[in-house]
């Protein structure tokens, strides 16, 4: 009855990157938007951890650890960006970094 | 009791399925940081119970200790060392939301979309693949230490080397004048 499959893991994964997507295009704190891409990469390891029970193959969580290990290195040297823009700017809004107009 | 035993795996999926999802939601939507923050720790928390019921048993530890631990750590400390004393914005969502919940709705379709016309089989074809090593029963973190420094040893020194230059990066960002 409460039989879970691969397709209610995509479907949690997907919300879960879609709630991170509108994190990082819609708020204008840095660090919100630092934790959100988190949330994002998160929802993309429940889907290999999903596919690698699904189809018995180890590759999926391997990868898994990976992307675990590029999180961690893209929260240490966004974090310092971030630290860097407050010692420039004095706030962590990204409306007053906009030099780029990006 | 009965029915605790069959379906314990399902009414844990959905539990944490909803903390992780609830909490998700009051990441991206709290005005305070700070509460942002305990909200991804308890998303970070629910996924990693995730990963237990997939017989992911060592990328859920991995998800305690690194997100858990170092990256929630990294965030708190950021957080005070930033925003502390300071005025909270009147407005916390700035002008891209029409693209964001254009995007939003176009993802969410389209995953439906595939959810919808594919049926994968609620059980794995074979789950001793996932805790053994040449056909013997050693466990998942064996397992996964087996085939990381057997078949992708390169890829993990790739790994170790980025972190240093991450490291070196932060620190070079991050230092004073």
């Amino acid at each position: 009855m409460f039989e879970i499959t691969t397709n209610h893991y995509l479907v949690l994964s997907a919300m879960l990157f879609v709630i991170g997507l509108v994190g990082i295009l819609t708020r204008r704190n840095m660090i919100v938007v630092l934790m959100s891409i988190e949330l994002v990469l998160n929802s993309v390891n429940l889907n290999l951890a999903a596919f690698s029970y699904q189809y018995s193959d180890l590759t999926g969580q391997i990868l898994g650890v990976f992307v675990i290990a590029v999180a961690a290195g893209e929260a240490a040297v966004g974090l310092a960006i971030l630290v860097g823009l407050y010692r420039l700017r004095g706030t962590t809004e990204l409306d007053h970094a906009s030099e780029l107009k990006g | 009791m009965e029915f605790l035993l069959v379906n314990g795996p399902g009414l844990l999926f959905y539990l944490f399925a909803a903390l992780a999802v609830l909490a998700a939601i009051l990441v991206v939507s709290s005005r305070n940081p700070m509460y942002s923050a305990f909200a991804l720790l308890v998303s970070f928390l629910a996924i990693a119970a995730l990963f237990f019921l997939r017989h992911a048993e060592f990328l859920a530890v991995v998800q305690i200790f690194v997100y858990g631990g170092g990256i929630m750590v990294l965030f708190l400390f950021v957080i005070m060392l930033v925003n502390l004393h300071r005025v909270q914005e009147a407005k916390i969502y700035g002008m891209q939301w029409p693209a964001a919940l254009l995007l939003a709705v176009m993802l969410i379709g389209l995953v439906s979309w595939v959810v919808a016309r594919v049926q994968f089989s609620p059980a794995n074809l074979a789950p001793a693949a996932l805790v053994s090593v040449d056909g013997e029963v050693v466990g998942n973190v064996q397992a996964v230490a087996w085939q990381l420094y057997q078949q992708y040893l390169l890829p993990f020194e790739i790994a170790s080397l980025f972190l240093l230059v991450a490291m070196i990066g932060a620190v070079v960002l991050a230092r004073k004048e």
